[in-house]
């Protein structure tokens, strides 16, 4: 149990069921007035927005939230599986909660999988990952048409902007915060 | 922790601060800051020393002194309040109380404006304050000086070296100026919700939500483009504070703010024992309801209090106000040092 007093920011509290990371954080206490906690929250399932303030008598569960490390296995239309490399159970999360992070998955690849109760709600890749360019046009030497990026495919279908040498076959680095290029990689 | 210059500044507006008072024919005392009972006041959570308490403030101490025949007193003291922390809470923070016999709150706001403007003259000369980007300004081209805000209210820390006097043109793009110039403006607590909040006054306190909106709706109005005094409290919300003889669901108290910021509480001081014991009461009877903790009735004070005639009293938050003057963001960077120093 949490009481408002914890409150601070990077706090994760449950809020009507749901887990919530708070954002923002203020004290506030008017002259001879009450401690006022002032918070914002994400909902870590929804990622809907709270503003919520709050007094000293308040009291928040501790939402049981578990980081687990798990391999992605394959997917299966809008099915992904993954297994749990400590006791290799096996889940399956669906597309639309993965979001983004589909972009840059590839078979056996690891991550931290979180479960709030028992349920998978978010995965946690690889700040940068290592993909191999499936499908790009070739760079025309003496191009001067003055443009310095190209869209290519990568091997899990994303597409994305890079500098005009990379050509097909190369493995290019990905930052999965942004989804941007960084470098073209040897291996 | 506060670097060289900015200890020296500290240093001068201590020194600024104490020969107002001086001038002023105020006697300065100094109290123990660590007692066996306080005031009981609900929404303040003392610190334990062994069995006694380390002051919320030194005003019980300073009204005996009155109570003993002493007509003008101000002192400049530490004092703890558990579990505050924030952009302008600290722990243990620096307060300036001063109390005055023969007087009332009116008194005490005439105070706050000459006080700040002795400041002003006496600290206007250090090349310190001088900033472009927030902090005290003294400017040659305004009458009057004033603080600047930064555009993030952040108060940047870049600052102008060489002369005090800058042009208030170079108070940055998106910067605001809040002009010193006295008399400051005067707003009572139930015209401002009436101006500010989205529910009247009476339906806040009905509804047991005044402290929410005050802090929402009507706090960060304040003291924009210049000081402003909110008065008149209700008679709940000043325990100590004497009741208004036109308006006795009234008490005769005000707060002092500067850009959105609470710096000061002061009021007419409850000076009948008989009302101050059931006030009192009143507040154990809720400190003991939330179960917080237990407090006992100051009898001592009572019994003191009863020789007491008319007076006013007045704390002010001094590292807040440095802060404005410093063109700091949080009073944490105007004290030496702060819990996470050591």
């Amino acid at each position: 149990m949490y009481t408002a007093a914890d409150l601070r920011k990077g706090l994760k509290v449950q809020v009507d069921g749901a887990p919530y990371l708070v954002t923002d954080f203020e004290f506030s206490k008017p002259g001879k007035g009450q401690a006022l906690y002032r918070c914002k929250m994400r909902n870590m399932i929804t990622g809907n927005q709270l503003v919520q303030t709050y007094r000293s008598n308040d009291k928040f569960e501790k939402p049981e939230l578990e980081e687990r490390k798990m391999q992605y296995l394959y997917c299966q239309g809008e099915d992904y599986h993954f297994m749990d490399t400590g006791n290799y159970e096996q889940i399956v999360i669906d597309k639309e909660h993965l979001g983004d992070s589909i972009n840059y998955m590839i078979d056996n690849m690891e991550m931290e999988v979180l479960f709030f109760q028992d349920k998978p709600i978010d995965v946690s890749l690889p700040m940068f990952v290592n993909l191999q360019v499936t499908q790009a046009d070739p760079w025309a030497k003496g191009d001067t048409s003055g443009s310095d990026s190209k869209p290519v495919t990568v091997e899990t279908g994303y597409v994305l902007q890079v500098p005009p040498f990379v050509e097909e076959g190369d493995r290019i680095q990905i930052d999965t915060r942004t989804g941007a290029y960084v470098t073209r990689v040897k291996e | 922790m506060l670097d060289l210059e900015g200890l020296h500044f500290r240093a001068a507006f201590f020194q600024a601060l104490r020969s107002f008072f001086v001038r002023q024919q105020f006697l300065e005392v100094d109290t123990p800051i660590r007692q066996p009972l306080l005031l009981p006041e609900l929404n303040i959570e003392p610190l334990a020393s062994e069995d006694w308490f380390l002051q919320a403030s030194p005003e019980l101490c300073m009204k005996r002194l009155l109570a003993a025949g002493c007509s003008r007193i101000f002192q400049l003291c530490n004092c703890f309040r558990k579990g505050e922390r924030g952009r302008l809470h600290l722990e243990e923070f620096t307060m300036l109380e001063w109390y005055r016999v023969n007087s009332g709150y009116e008194d005490l706001m005439v105070d706050c404006e000459a006080l700040v403007s002795s400041l002003l003259a006496d600290l206007g000369t250090m090349s310190l304050c001088a900033c472009s980007d927030g902090g005290l300004l003294v400017d040659a081209g305004h009458q009057w000086p004033g603080v600047v805000i930064a555009k993030d209210g952040s108060g940047a820390t870049a600052r102008q070296q060489g002369p005090a006097l800058v042009p208030a043109s170079s108070g940055g793009s998106g910067a605001r100026f809040i002009s010193l110039q006295t008399p400051w403006d005067r707003l009572s607590v139930h015209e401002a919700f009436a101006r500010y909040s989205p529910v009247a006054l009476e339906q806040a306190l009905a509804a047991d939500t005044f402290d929410e909106i005050l802090v929402e709706y009507v706090e960060p109005r304040l003291g924009m483009d210049r000081p402003l005094f909110l008065y008149d409290y209700p008679v709940a919300l000043g325990s100590l504070a004497r009741r208004k003889d036109r308006a006795p669901q009234l008490v005769e108290r005000f707060e002092l703010y500067i850009n959105g910021i609470e710096l000061a509480n002061g009021f007419s001081e409850l000076t009948d024992s008989q009302e101050q014991r059931q006030r009192f009461a009143r507040e154990l009877e809720l400190m003991a309801a939330e179960r917080r903790r237990r407090s006992l009735m100051p009898e001592r004070f009572l019994q003191e209090l009863a020789g007491l005639e008319r007076a006013a009293g007045i704390a002010l938050g001094v590292d807040r106000l440095l802060m404005l003057l410093m063109g700091k963001n949080s009073i944490g960077e105007v004290v030496s040092f702060t819990p996470a120093d050591f």
